[in-house]
C-alpha cells in the first residue's frame, strides 16, 4: 500500500504571537514551528498501515526552507521518503493553491490512499485536505477515528456531531482527513532520527511541477488580523423572574441579535 | 562519528581558555544545533512525558521491576547506548546529542541518575577499556538494557578519597580467579543491576578495575538505602564476600584502575553539569508560570520587582552555564572527529580527548549543579507555603538536586581539582600559564599601556572586561604559587577562588561569544535578552571576582606588595557598571512573555 502523508509546519502552540507589520498575519521571526497536530496523528495512522499491510509512506510538505524540520521529523518517524514543495512562489497560498500544488505533485505518485490532518492549528480551515481530493478525482471521507482495510477497499469510522458516527466503505485509491487523537503517535527513535538523514529527501519548485504563478492565484485573502477586542461586558438585571426574562429576550434579540 | 555537527574544527587546548582569546566563530553554541539534535531532544522530551513522568510515585514507592522497565524502554528508544559505539549495538552519537539527552532526562532526578548509572558510568568503562571479549560480552546487553549495570567506586569510608578503597583482590591459588572482599557504598542501580564494574586494590596495593556479575558466588547487595531524595533510584550496598572473579574479567590493566576510574568521571561531569542545566531550564518554567498565576494584593506576584529579579538572575546564570556547556562538548566533538569507534583502541583514544577538558568538565559539574541548585531554591521560594509542600512538585525538585553537589566527586573535591589539572599542567609545560604569568608581571611593571582605548562595537566594554578578568586568574595565581609553591595545596580556600575565578572567566567569555555569534547571524534586537543576559552576567562576575581576588590576596600578599596587587586589580576589572537591576527585569519580562527560559527554542 502506497500512503501519503500531507503534513504542515505550523507556529508552535505555545509561541508568543504578534502581527506583522501589514497586520495581515503574525510575524513568523522569533517563534518556533511545530508539526501541526492532527497531522502528527494522520502520520501514524499512515505508519501503522504500513506496518500491517506493507508497502511505502511517503511525506509531502510544502512551506519554506524550516518545514524540512517537520519533513525530517516525519522521516525519523519512519517515513520512507519526502517530497518537498519549495518554491518562492508558494508564499501566502490559499488552500485551493496549496491542494492544487500538491495534486500536480502527487498524480505522479498514483498513491493507493493519501491521509492529511482534519485541519492546520493555524488557519484552521480544513479545506486543502478536501480540496486536493477533487482535484485528484479521488473520493475523501473527513473525521476520521478509524481505518480498517478490506482488501481493495476500506472502512472508515467518521466522527459526526453529538457522539454519533458514520461508517463508511470506500473503494482505493481515496483521501481521509484524520481527526487528532484516534492513535498514540510514537516519538522518534535515537536510531530513526540517524537513519532519516540517508533517506530520499526531493525538493519540487513551481516550474516542476508544470504550474505558473496563475494557477496558484490565492482565491480569498486576509484583509486584516487582529486581536479579539475586548469587549466584555456584564449586565444585571434587576427586579422579578418575569419582567427579567423580558428583558432578556429583549436583549437577546434586539442587541446581541442570537435569537 | 554518527552525527555530523556543526562543531567548530579548530582543535583547542583544554583549560587555554584563560590566556587565549577565542572569536565567536571558534565556539559551538546552542543556536548552532542542527535539526538533528532538536529532534534528539524532542524524543527525550516525548520519552520523559510519556513514559517517566507518569510514573513518579510508583518509582518512590520503589514498584519491584519498573526501574528495569523504563530502562529497557529507554534502550529500545536507544538512550542507553548512545556513547557506545554501532559495532556494539550503540549509536556512537557526537557529544551535543549525549548532552542533549541528559538535559531532557534530568527532568527528574531520581530517573536521571539511574540512566545514567546504565549509559555512563555503567556501560562506558566496559565500552572504553574492555578487551574485545569483554566487549561482546557485555556491552551489547547493557545498551539494550537486557542487563543493567552499576559503577562500584566509593566505600564507607572512601569515597572523595577513592584510592584509599578497602576492598581487596587475592589471586586464587590456580591462578584462574580473584577473590575480592568488601563492600563498596551508595551504588545507583546497587539494588537492580547485572554487572558492576568494581574497583578493589590486588594484594591490597594495585588498584584495579573488575567486571562483576550479580551471578558470580559471594556478590550481593545490602539494603536500600533511605535517602532525603531522588527516592525513586535503587542505592545500595554491594557485598563482595570471597567473590570469584575470573581473571578474564579484569578491566584494563591491574594496578591502572584509577586511570578508568577518574576519566570516566569526566564524561559524567560533563553530563551531569549538562543535565542541571537541563533540568533548571524545565523548572524555571514552572517558576514562570507559577508566578503568573499567583496573586497577592491584587497582581500576579510576576509583577513585583523582588520575583523579577529572582526570575532575572535565574536566567542570566542559567545562560552562561549553557554557554559553557556547549562550547565545552563542541570542543570535545572537535577533538573526537575522526576517531574510528570500532578500532580496539578507540576508547582510550575517546577518553584521551576528554581529559583533554577534564577542567572543563569539572567546571561544568561545579557550574551546573550550584545554577541547578540556585534556581531550585528561588524556584521554592516563588512558590511560597506551595513550594514546601509535598502535594506540590517542587518540594520533591528541591530534595532530589540536593545529590548534585556531592556525586560526581563533591563540588569541593572539583574546586580542588580544576586549579590543580591547571597548575598541574603549567608545570609540565602543556599549558602555558606560567609564561603568561610572567608576561603579565613585565606588563605590571612597565608603563600602564594605552589599552583603554580599544574598540567599540556590541559588547566592547563586556570584550575588555573579560580580557582583564583573565588577567586577574594569572595575577592571583601567579602570587599564589610564588607565595606557596608545592605548599599552595595547603591553602585549600585560595586553591578554591582560583578555582572560582576560572569559572567565571570562563562563563563571562562564553555568554559573550554566543551572544556575539548570534548577533552576527541575526541583528542587535533578536538578540536584546542575550545582551542583557551577557552583559548582567560580566559585571556581576566582575563583582564576584575582585571580592574574591582580594580576599586571596589578603592572606597571600602584605604591605607595599598587597597594595600594589589590589591596585591592579581595580585598573584590570575597571568599569563603569550597566543598571543591572533593569538588565534582570528585561530577562525576566521576556521570560515572563515566553513562559519559558527565553533564550533557547523549546524543543
Ligand atoms: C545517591 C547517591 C548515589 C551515589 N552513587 C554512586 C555510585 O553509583 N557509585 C559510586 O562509586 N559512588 C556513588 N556515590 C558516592 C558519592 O560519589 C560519594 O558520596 C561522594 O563522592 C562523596 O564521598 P563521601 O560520601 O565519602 O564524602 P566524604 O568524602 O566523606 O566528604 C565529606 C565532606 O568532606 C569534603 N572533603 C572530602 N575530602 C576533602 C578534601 N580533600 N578537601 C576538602 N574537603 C574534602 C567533601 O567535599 C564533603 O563536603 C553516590 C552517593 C549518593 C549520595
Amino acid at each position: 500500500m502506497k500512503i501519503v502523508v500531507c503534513l504542515k509546519q505550523v507556529p508552535a502552540r505555545d509561541s508568543l504571537l504578534r502581527l506583522n507589520s501589514a497586520g495581515t498575519w503574525i510575524q513568523e521571526t522569533d517563534i518556533s514551528f511545530e508539526v501541526n497536530e492532527p497531522d502528527i496523528y494522520a502520520l501514524e495512522e499512515a505508519l501503522r498501515l504500513k506496518e500491517s499491510q506493507g508497502g511505502e509512506v511517503v511525506v509531502c510538505s510544502l512551506g519554506p526552507a524550516r518545514a524540512q524540520q517537520a519533513i525530517k521529523e516525519a522521516l525519523a518517524k519512519g517515513a520512507d521518503r519526502a517530497l518537498h514543495l519549495d518554491d518562492p512562489a508558494f508564499a501566502n497560498l490559499d488552500s485551493f493553491g496549496i491542494a492544487r500544488a500538491m495534486a500536480k505533485a502527487l498524480d505522479a505518485e498514483k498513491p493507493d490512499l493519501i491521509v492529511t490532518g482534519l485541519q492546520s492549528d493555524d488557519f484552521g480551515a480544513a479545506q486543502t485536505g478536501v480540496i486536493l481530493a477533487e482535484l485528484m478525482g479521488l473520493p475523501h471521507s473527513t473525521i476520521i477515528m478509524a481505518i480498517e482495510v478490506q482488501g481493495s477497499a476500506i472502512k472508515v469510522k467518521r466522527e459526526l456531531e453529538a457522539g454519533f458516527f458514520q461508517f463508511i466503505e470506500m473503494s482505493l485509491p481515496a483521501l481521509l482527513t484524520i481527526q487528532s487523537g484516534i492513535n498514540k503517535p510514537r516519538y522518534a527513535t535515537l536510531k530513526g532520527i540517524m537513519a532519516a538523514k540517508n533517506k530520499p529527501l526531493k525538493k519540487l519548485g513551481m516550474a516542476d511541477l508544470g504550474l505558473s504563478a496563475a494557477d496558484l492565484a490565492p482565491r480569498q485573502k486576509f484583509t486584516r488580523v487582529y486581536v479579539p477586542e475586548k469587549r466584555s461586558k456584564t449586565e444585571f438585571f434587576e427586579g422579578g423572574g418575569k419582567d427579567v426574562a423580558a428583558k432578556l429576550v429583549d436583549k437577546l434579540k434586539n442587541e446581541a441579535r442570537v435569537l | 562519528m554518527a552525527t555530523a555537527t556543526a562543531t567548530p574544527q579548530t582543535l583547542i587546548k583544554g583549560g587555554s581558555f584563560l590566556i587565549e582569546d577565542r572569536s565567536p566563530d571558534e565556539i559551538f553554541t546552542p543556536e548552532d544545533l542542527t535539526d538533528q539534535h532538536r529532534l534528539i531532544g524532542q524524543t527525550g522530551r516525548e520519552f520523559m512525558e510519556q513514559e517517566v513522568l507518569p510514573h513518579l510515585d510508583e518509582m518512590e514507592a520503589k514498584k519491584p521491576g519498573l526501574l528495569r522497565e523504563l530502562l529497557r524502554k529507554a534502550a529500545d528508544v536507544g538512550l542507553c547506548g548512545s556513547d557506545v559505539p554501532q559495532k556494539y549495538g550503540g549509536l556512537e552519537l557526537d557529544k551535543i546529542s549525549s548532552i542533549i539527552i541528559s538535559e531532557e532526562m534530568a527532568r527528574d532526578g531520581a530517573w536521571a541518575a539511574t540512566l545514567g548509572a546504565q549509559q555512563g558510568i555503567g556501560i562506558l568503562p566496559i565500552a572504553f577499556f574492555g578487551t574485545e571479549a569483554q566487549k561482546a560480552k557485555y556491552v551489547p546487553k547493557l545498551a539494550s538494557a537486557e542487563w543493567v549495570g552499576a559503577y562500584c567506586l566509593s566505600e564507607a569510608t572512601s569515597a572523595s578519597d577513592a584510592l584509599n578503597a578497602k576492598t581487596r583482590a587475592v589471586l586464587s591459588p590456580d591462578g584462574r580467579h580473584y577473590v575480592l572482599n568488601g563492600t563498596k557504598h551508595w551504588i545507583t542501580n546497587g539494588g537492580i543491576a547485572d554487572v558492576y564494574v568494581v574497583f578493589a586494590k590486588v594484594d591490597g596495593e594495585k588498584f584495579s578495575a573488575f567486571i562483576v556479575e550479580r551471578a558470580f558466588a559471594g556478590v550481593s547487595p545490602g539494603a536500600e538505602e533511605h535517602k532525603m531524595g531522588i527516592r525513586g533510584s535503587s542505592t545500595t550496598p554491594v557485598n563482595l564476600e570471597n567473590a570469584e572473579v575470573p581473571v578474564e574479567n579484569v578491566l584494563g590493566e591491574v594496578g591502572k584502575g584509577h586511570l578508568i576510574a577518574f576519566n570516566i568521571l569526566n564524561m559524567g561531569r560533563l553530563k551531569l553539569g549538562a543535565g542541571c542545566i537541563g533540568g533548571a531550564k524545565h523548572l524555571f518554567a514552572e517558576a514562570v508560570k507559577w508566578a503568573k498565576e499567583r496573586e497577592a494584593f491584587g497582581h500576579p506576584i510576576a509583577d513585583f520587582g523582588l520575583i523579577k529579579e529572582k526570575l532575572g538572575e535565574m536566567v542570566v546564570r542559567i545562560y552562561a552555564a549553557e554557554s559553557m556547556c556547549y562550547r565545552t562538548t563542541g570542543m570535545i566533538d572537535g577533538m573526537l572527529h575522526g576517531i574510528d569507534q570500532s578500532a580496539p583502541d578507540a576508547g582510550r583514544q575517546i577518553l584521551k580527548a576528554l581529559e583533554q577538558y577534564a577542567v572543563e568538565c569539572s567546571i561544568l559539574k561545579v557550574v551546573g549543579t550550584e545554577v541547578l541548585d540556585f534556581v531550585t531554591d528561588e524556584t521554592v521560594q516563588i512558590y511560597g507555603g506551595y513550594g514546601f509542600s509535598s502535594d506540590y512538585p517542587i518540594e520533591r525538585v528541591y530534595r532530589d538536586q540536593r545529590v548534585n553537589r556531592i556525586f560526581e566527586g563533591t563540588n569541593e573535591i572539583n574546586r580542588l581539582l580544576i586549579t590543580d589539572m591547571l597548575l598541574k599542567r603549567s608545570m609540565k609545560g602543556e599549558l602555558g600559564l606560567i609564561p603568561a604569568a610572567q608576561r603579565l608581571r613585565d606588563e605590571i611593571l612597565g608603563a600602564p599601556a594605552f589599552e583603554e582605548a580599544g574598540e567599540d562595537g556590541l559588547l566592547a566594554d563586556e570584550a575588555r572586561l573579560v580580557a582583564g578578568a583573565k588577567k586577574i586568574v594569572l595575577l592571583v595565581a601567579g602570587s599564589a604559587v610564588q607565595r606557596y609553591l608545592q605548599a599552595l595545596a595547603d591553602e585549600q580556600e585560595i586553591v578554591a577562588v582560583l578555582s572560582n575565578l576560572c569559572m567565571d572567566v570562563y562563563g563571562m567569555e562564553s555568554a559573550l561569544l554566543r551572544t556575539l555569534k548570534k548577533a552576527r547571524s541575526t541583528s542587535e534586537d533578536e538578540c536584546a535578552t542575550e545582551i542583557a543576559a551577557t552583559r548582567a552576567f560580566v559585571y556581576e562576575a566582575a563583582d564576584r571576582m575582585e571580592s574574591e581576588a582580594r580576599r586571596a590576596l589578603g592572606r597571600i600578599s602584605e604591605g607595599d606588595n598587597l597594595r600594589a596587587e589590589l591596585a591592579v586589580v581595580r585598573r584590570f576589572l575597571r568599569r563603569n557598571p550597566p543598571d543591572t537591576i533593569e538588565l534582570k527585569r528585561a530577562a525576566a519580562d521576556r521570560a515572563i512573555a515566553l513562559n519559558r527560559y527565553p533564550l533557547i527554542e523549546p524543543r
